[in-house]
């Protein structure tokens, strides 16, 4: 797919995306290199893989990373109930151990997890490795061999080597330091919070009922909030959710309804300590800038 | 997407020889500029330039930056060297910077803090440092020696403790105390691990032999979660008494410690954590003394503690973290802001321990403003005017 062909398929599927992620998106397949995407938490990293898989028309492969997660977790897992069970099953037909053995190591009992299922896949799937930073060190190490190799050697059974290479998003939130190696082996995009312009277009293009001048009079005001000293600050996601929800209340103009704005606030502050510092005199004054 | 990959994969890197030689010097300023840039990422960038229309800036910058970057930090910056070299515009800063490769991420801190760099260490403290392995049978016994003849020295508080070799004595026992917490802590972790799981995997594939009896268990063990100890350490004017101790305390405490963090505050917050990499205490704790003695003014331990919060806290705190803070209280700052801070701190962390020198003194209260505020915070006010009073705390550290 063309570079420029790329960024109108995203804008298709309802992602709005700005020429360096286009960018980013068509070198990952073509220098077959995974994306580290980083960026405070929502500001649409996680859409990134959706919208990906969503042009390609493969499938989407998620693996949610935790502190503890492991290679069993991550990869392949054997079925033991079942294995357990045609042990028993075979119990009285006089099979040699090493004949049970074989069978019960087979494909047949082989429970995929989300590495393996992604190179397994015949064309191409979009595998998001989500938080990546909340894994730990080990983890980051043996992703990063099956990254470079994309085969998985599974003592009973052999090596698999990849059918399809996917397309590997990788997304981070900071909380930890992620080692050099991994992220050499990356390509990297920082993702920020959307600057006005762009949340119009994001909300024009998630919210197709929205009138214009509301959606313009939302990303003013959002902007303005992001800018106070707060806890949490909203991100994309949380602007969807209160721009569906003034459209809901049949909300033409923010500065008209002051008070269904601070009642309304509750879709973009997730904290009491937000909610207390955009008292109802200071979402007046941003109110103010805004109209 | 699949012709595409293989045109791009197929390009080998013949764009012209010119543009090769100024894509080559361009990378070498990046990585003069601490960007990550290998030899895979040289060619991949050539195979970018020999197959994209790099005609247009644009494309060229978008193409190099997503290949070049490995972090925000290079995200930030990448524009204005590009623009430096592809576009001729603000030259000067890059070639400036250029000229300095960077030694290891620690020597690049140290020089964006200001402090002087190069090698601050003497060689006579070379030597004397090497003698104290970690290992060292000699030394091990010295640990015995030390804690019986030093009884006296124990119990001077750090103010009192004027000449040289006394300081050194002092350092010596502040390394092996923070080597005695590191075993303290790393003991319990032993205990947990004593609990086990059953690996299935295991136990089932032994199993088959037996007809599917599984008798001989497979056991797995538990994962190994040591516990993270953050450092916050005063090194303002009312402490500066104490500081040079405590830096050689950090720099034992981290260097024993898996996951330890150290920041330094003054009127402003310091991560000084990659500058005690350095193995040689002497030298580290001079670095840091310079890092230290930098500022003036009052102490604003509220407004570094929101910096700590706002900058650090979400990647160094974590449930398992002990954070330790040591300081006088006196700040300069408003009350209102450190309980702020703690309180925030406080949910974050899983046990705040507040070390304060002048809880040795005699009548001395906690009546700073400061300190009042950050009480209520605190899971742990303790002293710390002499190796005693530190001492005592190990048996805190090992119920955390």
């Amino acid at each position: 797919m063309e570079r420029n062909q790329l960024s109108d398929s995203l804008a298709e599927v309802g992602y709005v995306a700005d020429s360096q992620l286009a960018m980013a998106l068509w070198l990952m397949g073509s220098l077959e290199r995974p994306l580290l995407l980083e960026g405070a938490a929502g500001v649409g990293k996680t859409e990134v893989a959706k919208a990906l898989a969503q042009i390609h028309g493969t499938r989407l492969i998620r693996l949610q990373c935790y502190e503890g997660l492991d290679a069993n977790a991550a990869i392949y897992e054997w079925n033991y109930q079942r294995q357990l069970l045609a042990i028993k099953a075979r119990e009285g037909r006089g099979e040699s151990a090493e004949a049970v053995e074989k069978h019960i190591f087979s494909e047949e009992f082989l429970l995929e997890r989300p590495l393996l299922a992604a190179i397994r896949e015949e064309k191409p799937a979009v595998l998001l490795i989500d938080e990546i930073d909340r894994a730990d060190e080990e983890f980051e190490a043996f992703l990063l061999e099956i990254l470079s190799d994309y085969q998985i050697s599974i003592p009973e059974l052999g090596t698999v080597t990849a059918r399809s290479i996917p397309l590997v998003v990788l997304t981070s939130n900071g909380t930890r330091e992620l080692s050099d190696a991994l992220r050499r082996r990356c390509l990297y995009h920082f993702v920020d919070y959307p600057g006005e312009d762009k949340e119009v277009r994001i909300l024009t293009a998630r919210l197709p009922q929205i009138d214009v001048n509301l959606a313009q009079q939302i990303a003013a005001f959002v902007a303005k909030v992001r800018k106070e000293d707060l806890r949490k600050v909203p991100g994309v996601a949380e602007t969807l959710d209160w721009a569906a929800a003034l459209v809901g209340l049949d909300v033409r103009d923010l500065a008209a309804e002051p008070e269904v704005v601070q009642d309304t606030l509750l879709c973009l502050l997730k904290t009491q300590e937000d909610r207390l510092a955009l008292a109802p005199e200071v979402t007046q004054r941003l109110l103010g800038k805004v109209a | 997407m699949e012709a595409e990959a293989l045109d791009l994969k197929e390009v080998t890197p013949v764009a012209g020889a010119q543009l090769r030689q100024r894509m080559a010097a361009f990378l070498k300023i990046l990585r003069d500029n601490g960007f990550l840039v290998g030899l895979e990422e040289t060619q991949d960038c050539m195979r970018f330039a020999a197959a994209a229309d790099i005609g247009r800036p644009a494309v060229l910058r978008g193409g190099l930056r997503s290949i070049a970057c490995t972090r925000q930090a290079d995200w930030e910056r990448f524009d204005e060297i590009f623009d430096a070299y592809w576009l001729k515009r603000g030259i000067k800063g890059v070639l400036r910077v250029a000229g300095t490769p960077p030694k290891g991420r620690g020597a690049r801190k140290l020089s964006e803090a200001g402090a002087p760099g190069g090698s601050l260490g003497t060689p006579d403290q070379t030597s004397r440092e090497g003698d104290e392995g970690i290992g060292n049978p000699a030394d091990r016994q010295g640990r015995r020696e030390g804690a019986s003849a030093s009884d006296s020295l124990a119990e001077a508080d750090f103010r009192h403790l004027m000449t040289a070799d006394e300081l050194e004595r002092v350092h010596e026992l502040a390394d092996r105390l923070a080597r005695r917490m590191r075993h303290r802590l790393s003991r319990r972790e032993r205990q947990r691990r004593r609990g086990r799981r059953l690996d299935l995997r295991r136990t089932i594939h032994r199993s088959i032999g037996r007809g599917g009896l599984p008798i001989d268990l497979a056991w797995r063990k538990r994962r190994h979660k040591p516990l993270r100890l953050v450092v916050v350490l005063d090194a303002s004017g009312s402490m500066s008494q104490y500081s040079t101790f405590f830096l050689r305390f950090i720099h034992g405490v981290l260097d024993r410690f898996s996951e330890a963090e150290a920041f330094v505050f003054h009127t402003r917050l310091i991560h000084v954590s990659p500058a005690l990499k350095e193995r040689n205490a002497a030298k580290a704790v001079e670095r840091l003394s310079l890092i230290a003695q930098g500022w003036s003014g009052g102490t604003k331990i509220g407004e570094s503690l929101a910096a700590f919060n706002r900058h650090h806290a979400a990647r160094v705190v974590h449930g398992r973290t002990v954070v330790m803070i040591v300081s006088d209280g006196y700040d300069t700052g408003t009350p209102d802001i450190l309980g702020r801070e703690m309180a925030a701190l406080r949910r974050r962390s899983k046990r705040i321990v507040w070390l304060n020198p002048m809880i040795g003194w005699e009548g001395y209260e906690p009546t700073a403003g400061g300190m009042q505020a950050a009480l209520p915070h605190v899971d742990l006010f303790a002293p710390a005017h002499n190796l005693k009073s530190l001492e005592a705390l190990a048996p805190f550290l090992e119920q955390v």
